[in-house]
């Protein structure tokens, strides 16, 4: 298995391996139904919920309606309080930034908190090639990056793997990248929490440059805001003398007063935790407490498509909580590599076509990957309508493709259904047929139909005859 | 009461038997049910599929043929979803059809909303002697928000003892043109919801969506599994006299 | 490189946002702050404790007059030997104890992770989630001296509990560099399951002084 998801088919293909995956199915099973009680349970306990989600949705509709007013405000403040602020238009500017800025350290080893963006810009694969070693320090992107494996979920990259499997990558990887997994490691989750502690502990306490992202960027008062679990954040974000940030131009939130709804809504949705272990905020460089030298590289990479669309705008709204994941029924049998992105699940289904097109077979795939179900939505902190935008989307590949078997199809079915003669006449037709179609082996597309289900007797009389009978008497 | 039923395209061609049973129904219940003639279909498929322009042809025809009526009865849960929930953005802000398609969305209504809302009534004097359990389909649990009204309208069935269904909120994985385009994941999920249904030992599976029902009664009859699929129109419209099964 | 950069996004942000009319500000975006400020009726402490013991931190009640005997105690069964304390710590806080305490004197990373442990004060509690916020200010010294040692004990005193988020939020200042702590480190990473003690410290201990 390759690190990037350059090649991948689309999506049907690859969710139609994995629900074949026996293993997999198990895992993405256990963990998605695990964190599901447990988010329901903390959500349950405030009355206020629906409150929150609805400030939170409207704070990041006022920064993205005025993303222009907030950018330039954060801008001033990280600046004044020390900081350096840099503006990447694409993965290309960014990646060269952060190269250019790890090059003028002289250091060649960089430690890395989980982050979408630099996944989404693949900062690893191009800090390589300048010749530059980035570690990531979360476990779950540790299990990634030892296993050479690709991320399958925003919070939980790793969620694929199972306690055995993860095991079996430390045993086997961690002697190359440093210090090796201890001997006769069981596959208990606080052993395997252990050896990572052991390997990373080193490369944390000599570390001189650290590369993060960010939950939140407070335009207000240019502070910055990490929430984690583990302390791989906060010794990243403490002890390296150097400190880069590479942030989505949508993470920003107006105001400090603003954090107070986001601190509630991200950790219960998230991992559901009342609240995380450890959230860091900072705001330029402190003296004597920190990196003294920061970066804040401030990311585009196809953000601005997304907001010009108004109705796909509201993905931005996206505090990557992984909680639309987690209730996915799709998600959950297709799992996350079938998405083919950092962004899996129903958010990577609006946001993947919107952040790259739809140019690619995969890509125009994505908007279809749901039954529209509305799980996703109803669980969103921030209240994105996913299904909206899937259909939205949906539009657009529908546009961009011209004449399909499918549009000739689709065509045909809405002149029939357009005029009620024309309707009755084709119930009519499948009436007299009923008797020749076949229950269970449907030809050409049917396939997909009877290849798993059995098709309903098609009625001798539809529902408007039976009814124009009655109305004649015959029938009472 | 005047009620003009939207029997629905699917419901019309496939399943007459649903909308044979609303009739009887209503009108048992002292009600006057009309069909409009002109009706076909919601344009649910096309606008899903992201067809928008076939759907608003579609949708033109609806609010044309529905305009006059003010109670509106669709019995399939995501029917009366597609015109409550999207009519009102189905048209270009501010058209004719943008219009005419948000007057007309909230009147439309799902069997049991009509039942327990607006009739008032939540024993409809059935009687149905068999043990079912209710898959609530995702249009009606989230987009409808039909809450406990088809449950609160089953347990009101004489003879009928109602089951709970493990999972029952989660998606068959039916989704409309999703159950071809991935029809692996459709299948895995209708298997796993078939699974639930049959640890139930329930003899029916109740729904307000025969599409839903299409779609799970599919994957039970591919598996043999001897449970039947029933719209909840036809466990309210069994009576002694007239049983169902 | 990144030469117009700055530019070219701002003028595409301002591009993507012509639906925007042109005479609106950003307050006419109307933010509806609905949601409770306090979501306790009761008891704050008690609250704290509860939260605090199910994050799986170590926690005691004791009268003001009984956080040095209480820390004496804590560091005692942990066997500590050696601590790290914030220069102003205050010293009656450790007075009962033996343990030698190492003031904070911008020691090397590699000091830090030589002692047993660190005993520091806070900014502030928040009952309703069981968390403690250290703002490196009075009696809680630089961001790494409570992250590097194993074990962290904090002093908290009744009057630094607030009930929840939205009360903290409001007395802390952004300005500071803020770690909010809510029991001792942890991973979800396998199986979505959680497990304490990962890169941070393994175990929090609370004292809180009434």
């Amino acid at each position: 298995m390759s690190g990037t998801f350059v090649g991948m088919p689309a999506f049907p293909e690859a969710a139609s391996a994995a629900t074949q995956n026996a293993q997999l199915r198990h895992n993405l099973r256990k963990a998605t139904h695990t964190i599901r009680g447990k988010r329901a349970a903390v959500v349950s306990e405030l009355d206020d919920w629906a409150e929150l989600r609805a400030a939170g949705k409207a704070i990041k509709d006022r920064t993205l309606r005025h993303l222009d007013v907030y950018l330039e405000q954060l801008e001033e403040a990280v600046t004044a309080a020390g900081g350096h602020v840099h503006w990447a238009a694409d993965a290309a500017e960014a990646n060269a930034i952060v190269t250019r800025l790890v090059r003028a350290t002289g250091e060649t080893e960089v430690v890395k908190v989980k982050s979408m963006a630099t996944q989404e810009i693949e900062l690893n694969e191009a800090l390589a090639e300048a010749g530059i070693t980035a570690y990531e320090t979360d476990l779950a992107e540790l299990i990634v990056q030892l296993g050479e494996d690709r991320p399958s979920h925003i919070l939980v990259p790793a969620i694929h793997r199972n306690r055995a499997e993860i095991r079996e990558i430390f045993n086997r990887t961690m002697a190359e990248w440093g210090v090796p997994a201890p001997a006769n490691l069981s596959d208990e989750p606080r052993a395997l929490a252990e050896a990572a502690r052991v390997h990373l502990r080193d490369k944390f306490l000599n570390a001189k440059v650290a590369v993060s992202g960010a939950n939140f960027a407070v335009a207000e008062t240019g502070t910055l805001v990490v929430l984690e679990s583990e302390g791989n954040g906060r010794m990243c974000l403490t002890l390296p003398e150097t400190l880069i940030s590479v942030v989505g131009i949508e993470k920003l939130v107006p105001t400090w007063q603003d954090l107070e709804v986001f601190m509630q809504l991200l950790p219960r949705s998230s991992t559901g935790e009342r609240m995380n272990p450890y959230t860091s905020t900072w705001t330029g460089s402190t003296p004597g407490d920190g990196p003294g030298d920061f970066h804040l590289v401030l990311l585009d990479n196809g953000r601005t498509d997304v907001l010009a669309d108004e109705v796909g705008r509201q993905s931005l709204r996206c505090i990557r909580c992984s909680a639309c994941l987690n209730i996915c029924p799709v998600y959950e049998r297709a799992g996350g590599h079938a998405y083919g992105s950092v962004y899996p699940g129903p958010i990577g289904a609006i946001l993947t076509p919107q952040l790259r097109g739809t140019s690619s077979e995969l890509d125009a795939s994505l908007p279809y990957a749901s039954s529209l179900c509305g799980a996703c939505y109803e669980v969103c902190p921030v209240a994105i309508d996913i299904p909206e935008v899937l259909v939205h989307l949906r539009g657009k590949v529908v546009e961009g493709k011209g004449t399909t078997v499918e549009r000739v199809a689709m065509g045909a079915a809405g002149w029939v259904l357009g005029d009620e003669k024309r309707l009755g006449l084709a119930q009519r037709a499948a009436g007299k047929a009923r008797g020749l179609v076949p229950k269970r082996h449907l030809p050409g597309p049917g396939a997909a139909w009877t290849d798993t289900r059995d098709i309903p007797d098609i009625p001798e009389e539809s529902f408007r005859d039976w009814w124009a009978g009655r109305g004649r008497g015959q029938q009472r | 009461m005047r009620i003009a039923l939207f029997i629905t395209c699917v419901n019309d061609t496939l399943f007459p038997g649903t909308g044979k049973a609303v009739v009887r129904l209503l009108e048992r219940l002292g009600h006057e049910v009309v069909f409009p003639a002109a009706q076909t279909c919601c344009g649910q498929m096309h606008y899903n599929t992201g067809y928008r322009r076939d759907a608003q042809r579609l949708a033109v025809r609806f609010v044309e043929t529905f305009a006059d009526y003010d109670v509106i009865l669709a019995p399939s849960g995501s029917c009366a979803a597609m015109v409550r929930d999207n009519y009102p953005r189905i048209g270009a802000p501010g058209s004719r059809l943008d219009t005419a398609a948000t007057a007309v969305a909230p009147r439309v209504l799902d069997l049991s909303e009509l039942l327990v809302d607006v009739l008032g009534v939540t024993d409809v004097g059935a009687y149905f002697p068999h043990r079912v359990t209710y898959h609530p389909t995702c249009h009606g649990l989230r987009m409808l928000g039909l809450g406990d009204r088809p449950t609160r309208l089953l347990r009101a069935v004489r003879g009928l003892e109602l089951v709970e269904l493990e999972g029952a909120e989660e998606c068959c994985g039916f989704g409309g043109t999703f159950a071809m385009k991935n029809e692996a994941v459709s299948a895995a999920m209708g298997s796993d919801k078939a699974r639930h249904v049959t640890a139930t030992g329930a003899e029916v599976l109740c729904a307000v969506d025969n599409s839903c029902l299409m779609h799970v009664g599919g994957t039970l009859d591919r598996q043999r599994a001897g449970v039947r699929v029933m719209h909840l129109a036809e466990i309210l419209a069994s009576t002694e006299k007239e049983p169902a099964l | 490189m990144s030469d117009g950069a700055r530019e070219r996004i701002l003028a595409k942000v301002r591009a993507a946002l012509a639906d925007v009319p042109r005479g609106e500000e950003p307050e006419d975006v109307v933010v509806t702050r609905g949601y409770v400020r306090a979501h306790t009726g009761g008891e704050l402490i008690g609250l704290l404790v509860d939260r605090l013991t199910d994050y799986r931190a170590v926690v005691h009640r004791v009268p003001a007059a009984e956080v040095a005997e209480a820390v004496a105690q804590a560091l005692k069964r942990r066997g500590v030997r050696r601590i790290v304390v914030p220069p102003d710590l205050p010293t009656r806080w450790t007075a009962a104890s033996s343990v030698v305490a190492v003031a904070d004197e911008a020691l090397a990373v590699a000091e830090l992770d030589g002692v047993d442990g660190v005993v520091t004060g806070c900014a502030l509690a928040v009952a309703e989630t069981g968390t403690i916020v250290l703002d490196a200010g009075v009696a809680q010294g630089r961001r790494a001296i409570s992250l590097v040692p194993d074990y962290h004990l904090c002093v908290v005193r009744a009057d630094q509990v607030v009930g929840d988020v939205p009360d903290a939020v409001a007395l802390l200042d952004p300005g500071r560099p803020l770690t909010w702590i809510s029991g001792p480190s942890a991973t979800s990473d396998i199986e979505l399951d959680r497990v304490e003690g990962v890169h941070g410290p393994r175990t929090l201990e609370v004292v809180i002084a009434e």
